[in-house]
C-alpha cells in the first residue's frame, strides 16, 4: 500500500479531522497550564521583592539614605538571588550588586525585566532578572530585584515539556490514524479482491468475514447474501440452457425430420395435410414445455410476482375438484375434496390454483381405474397444508427427492403424456409462498401435499 | 370487418393477413408504432392488433394516445412477454385483450371475433337463444325443442357463454379464463370433459347437433345450417 493513495482514503481523512480537533484542545488546555504555571512564578517573585521593598522603606524611614545604601550594601553580599542596585540621580552606582544600570525600558508600575552578568565561581553567566524601580528622594534610584533564572528554567522546562506533549499526541496521533486507516483499507481491501476474483468468473467464492459483526462484515455478509442470490438466479439460468439443450433439441429434431422425410416422398394432400397437423401438435407441445421452463426459472428466482389475495380454501378447493371431476369420472375415479372448517389463508390465486392442478392432473393421470383421487386441505399450527392423495402405484422411496427436478420422469411414465415439469413448478410455487412441497407413501399412492404458512391475510 | 394490424414481424404479420383475409376479413398492415397510430386515428376500423414492441413508438403509447383521443375501438395486444404484469398493464393501458406469443391462428382468430361482438352487446338481454335452444337468464331455466334440461351452475355457465358466442369459435383457453377464471393451461382434456357432459344434455336426445368441435381451434355452437 502506497502513502498517497492512503491519504486519499476516507478513514484517513476522518482522521486527520479529527487530530485538528483534538491537536486544537490539547493546545488549549496545555497553553493555558503553562499560562498559569507562569503567572504563578511571576507573582511568587513580586512577592518577594515587594516584601524587600517593605524592609527596605522601614530601614530608609528609620537612618535615611545612608542607612538604606549601608544595608543594600550589607545585603547585596549576603542575599544571592536578590539583586539591588541605589544610584544617584545621573544613574552613578551608590550601592548594590549590580554593575550598571540594566538597559530595559521601565514597564508600568516600575517593573522590568532585563538580562545581567552574573559572576558564579569564576565565570560569568548572562540571567535573566526581575525588578522593581524606585525613586529615593533626592533623585536617587533604587532598584530591587530578583535573579529569575531558575524560575525561567522551570517555565521553559515545562515550555518544552508541552511542545514535546503536543508534538507527541499530534504524531501518536497521525500515527494512529494511519494505522487505522491501513487496517481498515486492508480488510477493504480483501473485499475488493474478493469481488475481482467473483467479477473474473469464481461465482462459488465469498467475501471472508471476520466474525466481529461490525459494519464491515456486516457489508461481507450483505455482500455474500447478495452473491448468494445472483448465484441462485444464474445457476437456475443455466439450468435451463441445460434442459432446453436436452430437452428441446430432441424434440425439435424429430419434427425437422419429420418435415423432411415428407418432402422428400411423393406424398398426397392428404397425406401432407396431416404431417403439417401433427407438427402443429408437437410445436404446441414444444411451446408448453418451454413456457413451463420459463415459469420455473423466474419461479425459483423469485421473479415471478406474486399477488397476494385472500383465499377462502373452501370455494377455492371446490372450484378445482368441479374442474377435474368430469376427467377423473371419465377415467373411472372418484374425485372428492375435503375442506375442515373455514379456512382463510393469503396466496396468489392462479399461481395456486395451477399447482394443485398439477397435483391433480398427475394424481388422475397415474390412478388405476375404480380408485379415488382426495383433495384435503387442513390447518395444522400455523401452516395450511394442501393435499392430494391419489391411489396409484406410488413412487418408491428414493425417487421422491428427484421426481420434483425438471424433466425427470421414471420408467414406470415413460409411455404416458407429459413434460416432466410439473412437479418442479409445483415445488417453485410452493418456495414462493415460503412454504414445501411433501411427497409421502400414502399406501397404496402418494400423497402430495402443499405446507404453506399461513400469512395473515390482512398483511 | 376492417382489422387493422400494426406488427413490426413482416412475415409475422404477412402471415396473419393471409389467415385473417382467409376468414373473410379486410386487413390493414402498418409496420410502426407512428405509422400505425396514423391509420388508426383515421378511424373506421372494426378492430385493432397491436403488437406491444413496436420501433419509433412501442405498442402501450400507441393505445394511449388513441385511448386518449377517444377512439374506442376495440384492442388486443399481442405480446411476446407474457408475465402477469405485463398482462395487466396491457389492459390497463385500454387494451381489450391479450395475447401471448406464440399463439395458435385460431386463438386469435376467435379473440378477435368474441372482442368485436362483444362491443355490440343486444341490450340487456334476460334471454338467449340458439335454433330451438333457449336459455332463460332470470329463471335460469334452459329448454331445448320445449324439454326443460337440468344444468348444474357450471354447465349453465358455460353454456351461456358458447350462447352469447354462438356461431363464433371459443378455444379451451377462452373457456377456462371466461367461465373459471383461471389463467394457465391445463395438461389435460379437462374442457373437453365438460363440453361432451354439456353435449350430452343438449344435443344426445335431438336429431340436430347445436354444439360443434373445431378441429385445433375448440369448439362452435350454431345453429344447423
Amino acid at each position: 500500500m502506497n502513502l498517497p493513495k492512503l491519504f486519499k482514503t476516507s478513514t484517513f481523512r476522518l482522521s486527520l479531522i479529527y487530530l485538528s480537533v483534538f491537536g486544537a484542545s490539547v493546545l488549549l488546555l496545555l497553553g493555558f497550564i503553562y499560562w498559569s504555571t507562569a503567572r504563578l512564578t511571576t507573582s511568587q517573585t513580586d512577592e518577594t521583592i515587594a516584601a524587600e521593598i517593605t524592609g527596605l522603606s522601614e530601614q530608609y524611614r528609620r537612618s535615611g539614605l545612608v542607612g538604606l545604601a549601608d544595608v543594600v550594601r550589607e545585603r547585596s553580599r549576603n542575599q544571592r538571588q536578590s539583586l539591588y542596585l541605589l544610584t544617584d540621580g545621573n544613574r552613578f552606582v551608590i550601592a548594590g550588586n549590580l554593575n550598571t544600570w540594566p538597559e530595559a525600558e521601565t514597564q508600568p508600575g516600575g517593573w522590568l525585566e532585563f538580562p545581567y552578568r552574573r559572576p558564579i565561581g569564576g565565570r560569568v553567566e548572562t540571567h535573566p532578572a526581575r525588578a522593581r524601580h524606585l525613586i529615593v528622594p533626592g533623585e536617587f534610584q533604587l532598584l530591587v530585584g530578583r535573579d529569575i533564572h531558575a524560575q525561567s528554567e522551570v517555565i521553559e522546562l515545562i515550555r518544552t515539556s508541552l511542545a514535546w506533549a503536543l508534538a507527541l499526541t499530534l504524531a501518536l496521533g497521525l500515527a494512529g490514524g494511519i494505522l487505522m486507516s491501513r487496517n481498515l483499507l486492508r480488510r477493504v481491501e480483501v473485499i475488493n479482491r474478493a469481488s475481482r476474483e467473483i467479477m473474473a468468473g469464481e461465482l462459488d467464492q465469498r467475501i471472508p468475514v471476520r466474525g466481529a459483526n461490525d459494519e464491515l462484515d456486516q457489508l461481507a455478509f450483505n455482500l455474500n447474501e447478495m452473491l448468494d442470490q445472483i448465484e441462485r438466479l444464474v445457476t437456475s439460468l443455466r439450468e435451463v440452457t441445460d434442459n432446453i439443450a436436452h430437452d428441446l433439441r430432441s424434440p425439435l429434431n424429430r419434427l425437422r425430420s419429420r418435415l423432411e422425410v415428407t418432402l422428400m416422398g411423393e406424398g398426397s394432400a392428404e397425406q401432407f395435410r396431416e404431417v403439417l397437423e401433427a407438427t402443429i401438435a408437437e410445436a404446441d407441445d414444444l411451446l408448453a414445455t418451454f413456457n413451463a421452463l420459463l415459469d420455473i426459472a423466474k419461479a425459483e428466482a423469485g421473479q415471478l410476482e406474486i399477488s397476494l389475495e385472500t383465499i377462502d380454501l373452501g370455494p377455492f378447493i371446490d372450484d378445482l375438484a368441479e374442474l377435474y371431476e368430469p376427467a377423473a369420472a371419465e377415467k373411472g375415479l372418484g374425485l372428492s375434496a375435503a375442506v375442515h372448517g373455514r379456512i382463510g389463508f393469503a396466496g396468489d390465486r392462479q399461481l395456486l390454483s395451477q399447482a394443485l392442478a398439477n397435483l391433480i392432473d398427475n394424481a388422475i393421470k397415474y390412478s388405476e381405474t375404480g380408485g379415488a383421487v382426495v383433495i384435503r386441505a387442513d390447518r395444522s399450527g400455523d401452516a395450511v397444508e394442501i393435499s392430494v392423495t391419489d391411489s396409484g402405484p406410488g413412487i418408491p422411496e428414493n425417487d421422491r427427492e428427484r421426481v420434483t427436478q425438471r424433466f425427470v420422469r421414471l420408467e414406470a411414465s415413460r409411455n404416458s403424456t407429459g413434460s416432466g415439469l410439473g412437479l418442479s413448478l409445483v415445488r417453485a410455487i410452493a418456495h414462493l409462498h415460503d412454504g414445501e412441497l411433501h411427497l409421502e407413501d400414502a399406501r397404496p399412492g402418494v400423497r402430495a401435499s402443499l405446507r404453506l404458512p399461513s400469512r395473515n391475510p390482512e398483511e | 370487418m376492417r382489422i387493422l394490424v400494426i406488427e413490426d414481424d413482416l412475415e409475422a404479420a404477412g402471415y396473419m393477413r393471409r389467415g385473417l383475409s382467409e376468414s373473410g376479413h379486410v386487413v390493414d398492415h402498418a409496420a410502426d408504432g407512428e405509422e400505425g397510430y396514423a391509420l388508426a386515428a383515421e378511424g373506421g376500423y372494426d378492430i385493432l392488433v397491436v403488437d406491444r414492441m413496436l420501433p419509433k413508438m412501442d405498442g402501450l403509447s400507441v393505445v394511449n394516445r388513441l385511448r386518449a383521443e377517444g377512439i374506442d375501438e376495440p384492442i388486443l395486444f399481442l405480446s411476446a412477454l407474457g408475465d402477469v404484469d405485463d398482462r395487466v398493464k396491457g389492459l390497463k393501458a385500454g387494451g381489450d385483450d391479450y395475447l401471448v406469443k406464440p399463439y395458435a391462428f385460431a386463438e386469435l382468430l376467435a379473440r378477435i371475433e368474441a372482442l368485436v361482438r362483444r362491443r355490440n352487446p343486444e341490450q340487456v338481454e334476460t334471454r338467449l337463444s340458439v335454433a330451438d335452444l333457449e336459455m332463460d337468464l332470470l329463471s335460469r331455466q334452459v329448454r331445448r325443442a320445449g324439454t326443460d334440461l337440468t344444468l348444474q351452475p357450471r354447465e349453465f355457465r358455460l353454456l351461456e357463454y358458447l350462447m352469447r358466442h354462438a356461431g363464433q369459435t371459443v378455444t379451451r383457453t377462452m373457456l377456462l379464463e371466461n367461465v373459471w377464471d383461471y389463467h394457465f393451461d391445463p395438461q389435460t382434456n379437462v374442457i373437453d370433459v365438460h363440453i361432451s357432459r354439456l353435449r350430452a344434455k343438449i344435443d344426445k336426445d335431438f336429431d340436430q347437433q347445436l354444439l360443434h368441435t373445431v378441429r385445433g381451434a375448440g369448439y362452435c355452437l350454431r345453429e344447423p345450417s
